[in-house]
């Protein structure tokens, strides 16, 4: 068991080395399809340099170079994690986004909570309800929630809750200038995350209900279910104890899948609430026209995709070990 | 005739289908006849701002005093014209790859599904995001963007039915009659292979008004067009005293994006009768 797990953790382990190379020239690739060099842009930034000048720059850049010994020299530097300098702040590209991703992973982590509590047990009742009106009104909540942009979601719930009811914080991740004990500084954060954790969690716990409901009445079918239901076993303990175990293997697979979608809401979110993570510095790179720092957070974050997938694939192998067999 | 109405009849059974169809027959005509019967410049500062609805602005004024319903009308157009193009962009290019990989096989077969499964990895918004960012926000730039980033799941699709119907006998005849791969897989094979794959592209044209309403959001729209996630994103900075401004335009995504998913389910369960039971 132990010596098989090493070979398919090391096989998928070098499945990351394309991936990342793959990144690697479309980042690349996106760089030089942008229009003017860095020379150029430094040179208009200076209030129009002599061609002279600009032509220095291009060199000490070593953007003078063939475009192949360019792409081994910024792999060089990808590897040893050197994203390059922000244009506009001033600051490495890496130090930024490091500053800003245990805000992101915090909002997403939660958000994935959210969408896997609430998505998995509306679609159990759902299924267990098949064709009752719980079943119904899952089934339309679901689809409301499918087709609502998560940004105008967020924006609604602000609305809502902090401008009319004024219970809970409009943005932002802590309140600012208070001095607080640990424990109050937590339970402050966690205030200031409730709405846009729900407002990115609640569009995937809609996807997980109906992906776990169509899963469940899938298991339903199967010969271990008539089995169970022959010996007698009650209706409640087979779905919850046979079948839901069984249906839950679909979603664990789609959670792994979705991380990179879930980046993209989260952008969004981030951008409504403002929540300092990498989503607002995005924005914020958008705004400045930072293309070194948009480059470096597409990057990063396809790299944590596909370490999640990985991750997910470890952990699938570990809860179905007919996987690792073959 | 006779299969246009037995899909029908398939169809009808799925009475949230038939519900999203009118719904989205009307939501197209208002943006495509409405701009005409309405001809009120959606960029001109025509009132005061921040209006509640009244008879003279249907729907009121947003922050520079510009009539909402006519950005609303002007907006699905936009709206649409890139939910739809993206999604026949990504269909043919999910198709081609999804076919060259399926028909094929072997080498081509595992290069093409190695980029698709790359391209699923890539956090899609974000390299839409970039992608026009670079090219500055344009309808084109932001529909290709949208195109470029959705096209992976269409491959996979395209690539099992292709390969599906690879050997069966129709094609082995084909073959026999002496025709090139490339008639036997756009002619023969393709009309086979299309109904599942026209699913997956109606649901897109949902997922694309979607993203194009978040980019948007975020000031990346063609400048000189109104879009409903433009309209959301200038509402924003008034939400505190004047929410509707905001709450109009995306109650116009939240109902097109469901009545376009109620269609697509529609035709999943009219074009796939075997899923019918559950």
């Amino acid at each position: 068991m132990s010596s098989l797990s090493l070979g398919f953790v090391s096989v998928r382990l070098l499945q990351v080395v394309p991936s990342v190379l793959g990144i690697a020239v479309l980042n690349f690739a996106l760089l030089h399809l942008a229009p003017g060099d860095a020379a150029e842009i430094i040179g208009a930034q200076s209030g129009g340099a002599s061609k002279e000048f600009v032509d220095e720059l291009r060199r000490s850049f070593g953007i003078d170079r063939p475009l192949y010994q360019q792409f081994f020299i910024y792999l060089g530097k990808l590897l040893t994690f050197d994203l390059g300098m922000s244009n506009v702040q001033q600051r490495p590209v890496l130090d930024l986004i490091a500053d800003r991703m245990p805000a992101t992973l915090l909002l997403m982590l939660t958000a994935i909570g959210i969408a896997i509590v609430v998505g998995v047990l509306c679609g159990v009742v759902a299924a267990m309800r098949h064709r009752k009106w719980v079943d119904t009104i899952v089934s339309v909540l679901a689809l409301l929630c499918y087709a609502t942009p998560q940004f105008w979601l967020g924006l609604m719930l602000i609305v809502l809750f902090s401008v009319t009811l004024g219970v809970l914080p409009s943005g932002g991740m802590m309140t600012i200038g208070a001095q607080m004990e640990p424990l109050a500084r937590a339970l402050d954060i966690g205030r200031h995350l409730v709405l846009p954790a729900l407002t990115l969690g609640l569009f995937y716990a809609a996807v997980y209900a109906r992906l776990m409901r169509a899963s469940m009445l899938e298991v339903y079918s199967s010969d271990f279910i008539t089995t169970a239901r022959a010996k007698g076993l009650s209706e409640g303990r087979i779905s919850l104890t046979h079948a839901a175990r069984n249906a839950l293997m679909p979603v664990v697979t789609l959670g792994g899948v979705q991380i990179g979608h879930m980046l993209g809401g989260s952008i969004l979110v981030e951008t409504v609430f403002g929540w300092p993570g990498l989503g607002r510095l995005l924005f914020d790179g958008l705004l400045q026209r930072d293309l070194n720092l948009l480059l470096g957070i597409l990057f990063i974050s396809s790299i944590l995709v596909v370490l999640c997938n990985l991750l997910v694939d470890l952990v699938y192998g570990l809860l179905d070990p007919r996987i690792l067999a073959r | 005739m006779k299969r246009t109405l037995h899909f029908w009849r398939r169809y009808r059974r799925n009475r949230g289908a038939v519900v999203g169809l009118v719904l989205l027959l009307a939501i197209v005509l208002a943006a495509v006849f409405g701009p005409m019967v309405y001809t009120v410049d959606p960029f001109d500062m025509i009132g005061r701002p921040a209006q509640t609805p009244s008879a003279r602005f249907p729907l009121g004024t947003d922050v520079s005093g510009r009539d909402i319903l006519a950005g609303l009308l002007h907006g699905g157009r936009v709206s649409l014209l890139i939910g739809v193009a993206a999604s026949l962009c990504a269909t043919t290019l999910g198709v081609v790859v999804g076919a060259a990989a399926g028909y094929c096989g072997r080498g081509s077969d595992i290069l093409l599904m190695r980029l698709t499964d790359f391209f699923l990895t890539i956090p899609s918004f974000v390299l839409a995001v970039v992608i026009i960012a670079i090219f500055r926000p344009s309808l084109i730039s932001v529909m290709s963007a949208i195109a470029i980033v959705s096209w992976p799941p269409v491959a996979r699709l395209a690539r099992a039915e292709f390969m599906a119907h690879r050997d069966r006998e129709y094609v082995q005849a084909c073959r026999a009659m002496g025709m090139s791969d490339f008639r036997i897989a756009a002619r023969h094979i393709l009309p086979n292979a299309l109904p599942p794959v026209i699913v997956v592209s109606s649901l897109l044209v949902a997922t694309a008004i979607l993203t194009e309403s978040g980019l948007s959001f975020l000031g990346l729209s063609d400048p000189n067009v109104v879009s409903w996630g433009y309209m959301i994103g200038i509402g924003r900075t008034m939400l505190r005293t004047a929410w509707w401004m905001s709450a109009i335009p995306g109650m116009a995504i939240l109902v097109t994006v469901l009545c376009i998913n109620l269609v697509g389910e529609g035709l999943s369960d009219a074009l796939n009768p075997k899923l019918q039971e559950r």
